[in-house]
Order: structure tokens, then C-alpha cells, then sequence
């Protein structure tokens, strides 16, 4: 399967605050944040919990599924590995099984597909083994 | 204890600004675009450029007040200020900086303004070429999300699908301020009208609501305005202009990270805009003429929103046309060009705007103006806004 975007466009740091969701992609696996002290889901990572102030936060692997909250569609180049692609898609999916945090990933579809608000859809797990050091997207599909 | 406002306590006694330049195209670096305009609002305002005693900003203002101080010979520096936060959102907070300096005694004589040349330095619209993105930006640039149109897209696309509102919406808004570019020989788009074809045939940069004319320029230039105390305002060469309210931050949790704020589809106006209508004793009904700080037009349709100028159940038909146009459209916006056609000086030119209204000197004057609203730039976080006013308002 091809991905999403051509190669090209910045890899993400995968900075400490952030290791283990990017371990956990690794393995098909969503991991976010999750506090120990009250519970309450987080994302994205900080240091600390915006509801108890706890800094002991855990992570959690959630269901790796979630609906469309909003989506917008680019079509002007923003970087140059973009330069002649053509349309994409983004989608901000909020996931209900994980107090309702968003993700911002690619939609995959059609770069004319119809897209919904409310719409279900699951992550695709994007691996980037040649990078250095290697790293996993997260990508989204309608639900089959 | 006395009360603690702002209302009435300081004025705008001068306004400057370059030539507009459309971007790469000023013959002048950034640091000299600053020091003319800081001299044109002296000059206005009649007051000797070595009495000034602070500066103000934000975006990141590469003039530094030091070195302004330094080039212009400054007696003594009193206030040197930089607001946090990208783009417009912090123009009516430097204002406001400004203005807490000046009544608070810290300082006697303060500019605020913006300096840009974008030639010189790096453009907004495209991303950082960074090798690994950090930060928020691990979660969005690998995902083709990097500019400032995409980070406010999908709090547009969220807010007009749950409220129906359709595109015309956002032309009526652009359409406003190329008309009112076309009788404002200083905007970079005098001579170049825009028509609803036009407009309907301009390319997608983002679907579904950013077409080319929803979407600023950028601009090279530079803007200032000199706040003094109320008192000595009244012994300067123009009618005074009063701040009336002011106020600048964001709702709960609005910079939460990934796009997770709480509420979501929103310009980040909520509190800011219920603080400064609570300081200016006012509310939007009372306002004459608005100066809404377009980045997107989306983003200046939830601004209007959040500080009460329109409902979103009848947006449709309120933003037409007719209804946004000086001298006599029910809500007269963007008098001047604004951001998209009279120069994106990241709304320091709005500011300018609102005290030639207030002084009845501007190109498209709306007949006996005494309240104008300027609402900072809509979308980033943190924002803000202020109002000024006549005389007659105090
Ligand atoms: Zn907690």
C-alpha cells in the first residue's frame, strides 16, 4: 500500500514527553495519555495533567477507532514535496472510547471523496521503516 | 477602590504608516519601514519622537524597542513590551500594553506597531522547512498541516456546517473590503475591484471554505499609533480618540494541544469579547463602524460572531453586501480595505482605520462615527480586541 503523502515532508521528532505513543504506533498499537491520579484522557502529551495537576501520567493502548469531527481539504502546496500531488485530505477524529480526544491524521479516499462529519472511520497504521531513526503514522479509513 | 479600567483613560493621539507594498517589493528594510512609521505618528500626533518613552508589540516584531530607542536617540526607555502569540491576535493587546503603561505611570508616551517586509525574511503561507517537526507540530506537519489556513480550517468547516452557513457568507466578506480598497488610494488593491465571478472562479487553496479571495495577502510595511494620557490628548493638533475597552487572552483551554480545545469551532473570542464589551460599557449594538482582522474569512465570520455582531442562525442573510459597506450599510466593515485589499499589516492599518473614523478623516467615512471596534486577529491564540471612542462616548 502506497502512503498517503509523497516522501518528503518533515518526520516528527518523537520527542520524550511523546515516546511511548510513537513506540506504540510501532506495533499497531494507539497508545495516549491517560492520568493515574483522576483518570481523565490527554492528548496531546504534556508533562502534566490539565485536570489534577498530577505529573504521574500513565499510557493507555485505546481503540484505534474513532468518527470524523472535522476535516478540511488543501489544495495549495504547503511544502515542496507537495509541489504537483494535488488535493488531500485531513480529517480531526474524535475518538469516544478515549473521553473523546482528537486526532489530526490523512484521510484515506478519493482526493473528491465526499466526507462527513460524524462519519466512522478506523486508523491505518502508516510505518516509515527507511526513515531515521524509523517511525509509524497514523491514518484513517471509513469504516468497512 | 476605585475602579479598575482602562475606560477613558488614555488616547490615540497619533497614526502612521508606510507605503503599502505588496510583499517582497519594499525598497526599504523591515527596521526603516518601523522607524518611518514610528515618526509619522509622532509627527501626527505633534509630539517630539524623543519624549516617547516605550514601545509595544507583538508577532514576534523583529524591531526591537531597544534598538528603536537607540536609532531615534530616546531620552529614556520606560515600557519595552512583546505580547506572545503569532500573527494579528495580539494587535489590539499592544495597543492595550500600551495603554496599561501610560495609566499606570510606568510610562508617558508609548508606541505601539507592527513592522513587516517579507521579502526580506520568511513567508507565512507555506511551511517551515524543518528536517523533523517538534512539538504540536510532530502530530500535524507529517500530515501535510502546516499552515496557517490549515490550522484554522477545520474549526471553519466544523462551525459552518453545524450553523449552515454557506460560502456567499465569506465572499460578502471580501467583497467589503476590496470595495472599500477601490475610493483608498494607499491600499495595495486600489484599482483592482473584485467581482462575485471573480471571486466563485478563484482557486481552491482549501476546501471547503478558503477559496484564493478568502484568504489574506502578505505585505510589506509598517504602522504605529502613539498612546498618551486622556488629559494631555485634549492640548494635541486631532480630536482626540479615546480606548474605551480592551481585552485580550483566550477561553479554557483554548491552545490545548492537536486541535483538542474544548470548544473547538471557535475564534477564541468568547471571554475576550464579553471582557472588553464589560470595560467599554458597550456592546455591539452600540458600534459604528467595525474593523474585523481578516486572515481567513471564516475567521472573521466567528469573530463577528463571538463578539455579538452577527447570529449565526441568520449570517446568511446578514452578511450580504449592502449590509457591510460604507457610509450607510447597516454594519460598515472594513472601511479601509483591511488586511485583504488595503494592506496585511497584521491590523496595526485597522487601528489606523478607526481613529481616522473617529476623527471623520477617513476615505470612506460612515457619517458622525463615534464608536469603532477593532477585533484583533481571529483563530491563533491568544487574541484580543479594544474599542475606541469619541468624546461624546466618555
Ligand atoms: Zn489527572
Amino acid at each position: 500500500m502506497s502512503n498517503a503523502l509523497p516522501p518528503g515532508l518533515p518526520a516528527p521528532a518523537q520527542e520524550p514527553v511523546a515516546k511511548p505513543y510513537w513506540e506504540g504506533t510501532r506495533t499497531n498499537k494507539l497508545m495516549i495519555q491517560r492520568c493515574t491520579g483522576c483518570g481523565a484522557h490527554q492528548w496531546g502529551p504534556e508533562w502534566v495533567c490539565h485536570r489534577c495537576h498530577s505529573f504521574d501520567l500513565g499510557w493507555e493502548e485505546v481503540a484505534p477507532r474513532g468518527r470524523i469531527w472535522s476535516w478540511q481539504r488543501p489544495h495549495h502546496p504547503v511544502h515542496p514535496a507537495l509541489n504537483g500531488h494535488g488535493p488531500y485530505t485531513i480529517v480531526l477524529v474524535e475518538l469516544p472510547e478515549a473521553g473523546n480526544v482528537r486526532m489530526v491524521g490523512n484521510l484515506l479516499c478519493a482526493p473528491d471523496a465526499k466526507v462527513e462529519i460524524g462519519a466512522e472511520v478506523e486508523a491505518v497504521f502508516e510505518p516509515h521503516d527507511d526513515a531515521d531513526p524509523p517511525y509509524t503514522l497514523v491514518q484513517w479509513r471509513a469504516k468497512g | 477602590m476605585s475602579e479598575r479600567t482602562l475606560r477613558g483613560k488614555v488616547a490615540i493621539a497619533g497614526i502612521g504608516e508606510t507605503t503599502y507594498y505588496k510583499h517582497g517589493h519594499s525598497p526599504d528594510a523591515e527596521f526603516k519601514l518601523a522607524l518611518q512609521a514610528v515618526l509619522a505618528a509622532c509627527r501626527d500626533a505633534g509630539i517630539d519622537p524623543k519624549e516617547v518613552d516605550g514601545f509595544a508589540s507583538y508577532g514576534n516584531d523583529r524591531s526591537e524597542a531597544v534598538r528603536l530607542a537607540a536609532a531615534l536617540g530616546i531620552k529614556e526607555l520606560r515600557f519595552s513590551n512583546m505580547h506572545w502569540g503569532g500573527g494579528g491576535g495580539g494587535v489590539a493587546a499592544s495597543v492595550a500594553n500600551a495603554a496599561a503603561a501610560v495609566h499606570s505611570g510606568m510610562a508617558n508616551c508609548v508606541i505601539a506597531f507592527r513592522s513587516l517586509a517579507q521579502g526580506q525574511f520568511a513567508r507565512y503561507g507555506r511551511g517551515a522547512a524543518v528536517p523533523a517537526a517538534s512539538g504540536d507540530d510532530a502530530f500535524l506537519f507529517p500530515y501535510g498541516l502546516m499552515s496557517p489556513a490549515q490550522r484554522f480550517a477545520m474549526k471553519i468547516t466544523r462551525f459552518m456546517t453545524e450553523h449552515g452557513i454557506k460560502h456567499e457568507a465569506l465572499r460578502s466578506i471580501a467583497m467589503a473590503s476590496y470595495h472599500h480598497a477601490q475610493t483608498n488610494p494607499s491600499a495595495v488593491m486600489y484599482g483592482r475591484p473584485l467581482t462575485e465571478e471573480k471571486y466563485d472562479a478563484s482557486r481552491w487553496i482549501v476546501e471547503p471554505f478558503h477559496r484564493l479571495f478568502d484568504c489574506c495577502q502578505e505585505n510589506d510595511g509598517a504602522g504605529a499609533v502613539l498612546v498618551v494620557p486622556a488629559d494631555r490628548a485634549k492640548d494635541l493638533p486631532h480630536k482626540p480618540t479615546y480606548l474605551l475597552g480592551t481585552a485580550q487572552g483566550g477561553h479554557h483551554r483554548s491552545a490545548a494541544p492537536v486541535h483538542n480545545a474544548p470548544d473547538y469551532a471557535s475564534a477564541h473570542f468568547p471571554t475576550v469579547a464579553k471582557n472588553m464589551w464589560a470595560m467599554a460599557k458597550l456592546g455591539p449594538q452600540d458600534v459604528d463602524v467595525v474593523q474585523a482582522y481578516e486572515n481567513f474569512t471564516g475567521g472573521v465570520l466567528l469573530s463577528l460572531v463571538e463578539h455579538g455582531f452577527v447570529d449565526p442562525k441568520t449570517a446568511n442573510e446578514f452578511l450580504v453586501l449592502e449590509n457591510l459597506l460604507a457610509p450607510t450599510g447597516k454594519m460598515p466593515m472594513n472601511t479601509s480595505g483591511g488586511n485583504l485589499a488595503e494592506c496585511y499589516m497584521h491590523g496595526l492599518e485597522m487601528v489606523n482605520e478607526a481613529v481616522r473614523q473617529l476623527r471623520g478623516t477617513a476615505n470612506n467615512q460612515v457619517p458622525d462615527a463615534n464608536v469603532v471596534a477593532v477585533l484583533g486577529g481571529p483563530m491563533v491564540t491568544p487574541v484580543s480586541s479594544l474599542v475606541l471612542g469619541t468624546e461624546a462616548t466618555l
